[in-house]
């Protein structure tokens, strides 16, 4: 039996925001099972007890002082937006005009 | 080497320059005009900036003019990989979905860079979002190995290890998460270098995997990587990630190796890294234990050490990289930079972000998107995330133990030399393969580095030095040590490229 199926990647695709094709949920349904075999053997290993590691370094409570700082300018970050109206990113409508 | 300027070190024409047997103008020039030579036929960068790079060759040439002192590596002209942000140049990630985004920001690297007078000449190609190992999975143009141009350059760095392999760059940035710095630098011919994580600010380097995504050089030799080493590295208080400690001392350390002496030195060999399925191709275990033989010769004692955990490094790294990947790839909605798919007037925001995405990922970012959506769902996270993060401290661990009987570890670089394009994208598996032996180094954080040892049918094998987090330096010395030995640098006998 396979791992993940067709449906699952669709789903996982949609959560994930991704309008896949459907060549392409074949290909990644196959390519992903094969990925996801390999990674089962993680379950061999014995990991009673061990603490996981989220971060290579071991820093904690990494702090500064809050002191204010001036950010970008305005407009030089609306420049790289693909569409912009009175200093700010416009967007697609959120809600249903109907609702 | 030869006599023309682009065969030159970079610590030897930082040295001209200085003292005044060259302008950085002509020196910045020479390379500009390599790249309209080879680049037709190697295409390596993404973005050339021809105008800037001579402006800041004057400056440098007015400033020695004027007497100022200046760092070691002004007037060395330098690639940068397509994934670290620069201020008013196209930055891309080599993906459609930041195609046209002109970054309103310096990375924290490129402004060192800057800092430090080196003309930026341009933004190399890599696999998008840095996810690949051959470079074949860049949006915009398939980069050639200099070695073979029918060949990957390796990945996700390939552009910026085939623009130093053919001298359109004496150095260049890259960034390394599972081997993207040291497998090119392998199969390229060329050394590169992933620094300890922490040592490098990742301030402007466009997200992959936070946890594992380290900055670093690309070099022909280990001290010119070494010189580019010490500009870039450092705390920064805008990456809170950054370890606030002196940099180690990797310029001393090259400069050091280089006399050849590598006595009192212990070098670690991984055992389960020559077992089974795990071991390299013939040629390259050929060609990497010549190189073994040679640092014996230097004096360096090889111990057998054992790290268990190694065995499991691969699904590990392919769990705990997409997972991360997925979260940092959710700011890319059409809504801020880059590309916005299916904006009719009609369509919801969630349909338009959805339709964005579809459009602007390549094959490989919507995998990897997917798994590690996976990973990290609701009846999955425990088994595959959570069990990741626990083998990740057993592979700590290992490393941890190895260093306690050695000073660094040895291995090949990668498996197997450059393969041919399109011999693994169809079998996504073959091409994590790739990065077997550089994986481990980035779950644990510490250095890595990958120095040209040989040749197996005509193509460049890598020998891979690791050392222990903050142990930068024994790493370079090791490797200078080997390059010693060499008559000719590898880098200096790739074949000749023909333009188009």
């Amino acid at each position: 039996m396979s791992t993940i199926s067709r449906e699952e990647v669709a789903h996982l695709a949609r959560l994930a925001r991704l309008e896949v094709t459907d060549d392409e949920l074949d290909a990644f349904a196959g390519q992903l099972d094969v990925i996801l075999e390999s990674m089962k053997t993680l379950g061999e290993v014995d990991t009673e007890g061990v603490q996981p590691t989220s971060h290579a370094v071991p820093l904690v409570n990494v702090l500064r002082e809050d002191q204010p700082q001036p950010s970008l300018p305005r407009d030089a970050v609306l420049a790289g937006g693909p569409d912009t109206a009175e200093g700010r990113f416009r967007v697609p409508r959120i809600l249903d005009e109907e609702a | 080497m030869g006599e023309r300027t682009i065969d030159q070190t970079a610590a030897h024409i930082a040295e001209a320059i200085r003292e005044g047997r060259t302008s950085a103008y002509s020196v910045t020039e020479a390379f500009l005009d390599r790249i309209d030579a080879v680049d037709g036929t190697v295409k390596a960068f993404l973005h050339v900036d021809r105008e800037g790079a001579l402006a800041t060759a004057a400056e440098v040439d007015a400033a020695i003019a004027a007497g100022e002192e200046l760092g070691p590596l002004a007037g060395v002209p330098i690639a940068i990989k397509d994934v670290v942000v620069t201020k008013d140049m196209p930055t891309t990630a080599a993906s459609k979905i930041l195609e046209g985004w002109i970054p309103p920001y310096d990375a924290t690297i490129t402004e060192r860079v800057k800092a430090a007078k080196m003309p930026i000449l341009g933004k190399t190609n890599l696999d998008e979002f840095a996810m690949g190992s051959s470079t074949e999975y860049s949006a915009y143009r398939q980069t050639a190995n200099p070695w073979d141009t029918g060949r990957i350059p390796g990945g996700s760095g390939g552009g910026s290890a085939a623009a130093v392999a053919a001298k359109m760059a004496p150095l260049a940035i890259g960034t390394d998460t599972g081997g993207s710095i040291r497998q090119p630098g392998a199969v390229t011919g060329t050394f590169g270098a992933k620094p300890t994580y922490g040592s490098n600010s990742r301030y402007g380097l466009i997200a992959f995997s936070s946890s594992l995504d380290t900055p670093g050089p690309v070099a022909r030799n280990a001290l010119d990587a070494a010189l580019l080493h010490e500009v870039i590295s450092g705390h920064d208080p805008r990456d809170s990630t950054t370890i606030d400690a002196p940099v180690p001392p990797v310029v001393e350390a090259a400069r050091s190796g280089a006399s050849g002496d590598l006595s009192g030195v212990k070098l670690g060999v991984v055992k389960e890294f020559a077992e089974g399925s795990a071991a390299a191709e013939p040629g390259v275990v050929e060609a990497y234990q010549a190189g073994v033989d040679q640092l014996v010769k230097l004096g360096a004692q090889i111990v057998e050490v054992s790290c268990p955990s190694f065995t499991y490094a691969l699904p590990t790294y392919y769990l705990i990289a997409p997972s991360e990947a997925s979260s940092n790839l959710a700011r890319y909605d059409g809504v801020r930079y880059g590309l916005r798919a299916g904006d009719d007037g009609k369509r919801s925001l969630e349909e338009v972000m959805s339709l964005t995405r579809e459009a602007g990922f390549g094959p490989e970012v919507k995998r990897r998107i997917i798994l590690g959506t996976y990973a990290l769902s609701a009846g999955y996270v425990d088994q595959f995330y959570g069990q990741a993060q626990k083998v990740r401290t057993l592979i700590k661990r290992d490393f941890e133990a190895a260093f306690g009987e050695c000073d660094a570890l040895i291995s090949p670089t990668t498996p197997f030399i450059a393969f041919k394009f399109g011999e693994r994208t169809g079998d996504p598996y073959q091409m994590y393969l790739a990065d077997l032996y550089t994986i481990p180094t980035n779950l644990y954080g510490g250095p890595g580095v990958s120095v040209p040892v040989g040749l197996s049918e005509g193509m460049p094998v890598g020998l891979q030095v690791m050392g222990p987090v903050m142990g930068d330096d024994i790493t370079y010395r090791v490797a200078a040590a080997l390059e010693s030995t060499q008559e000719t640098l590898l880098a200096d006998t790739a074949p000749e490229i023909e333009g188009k």
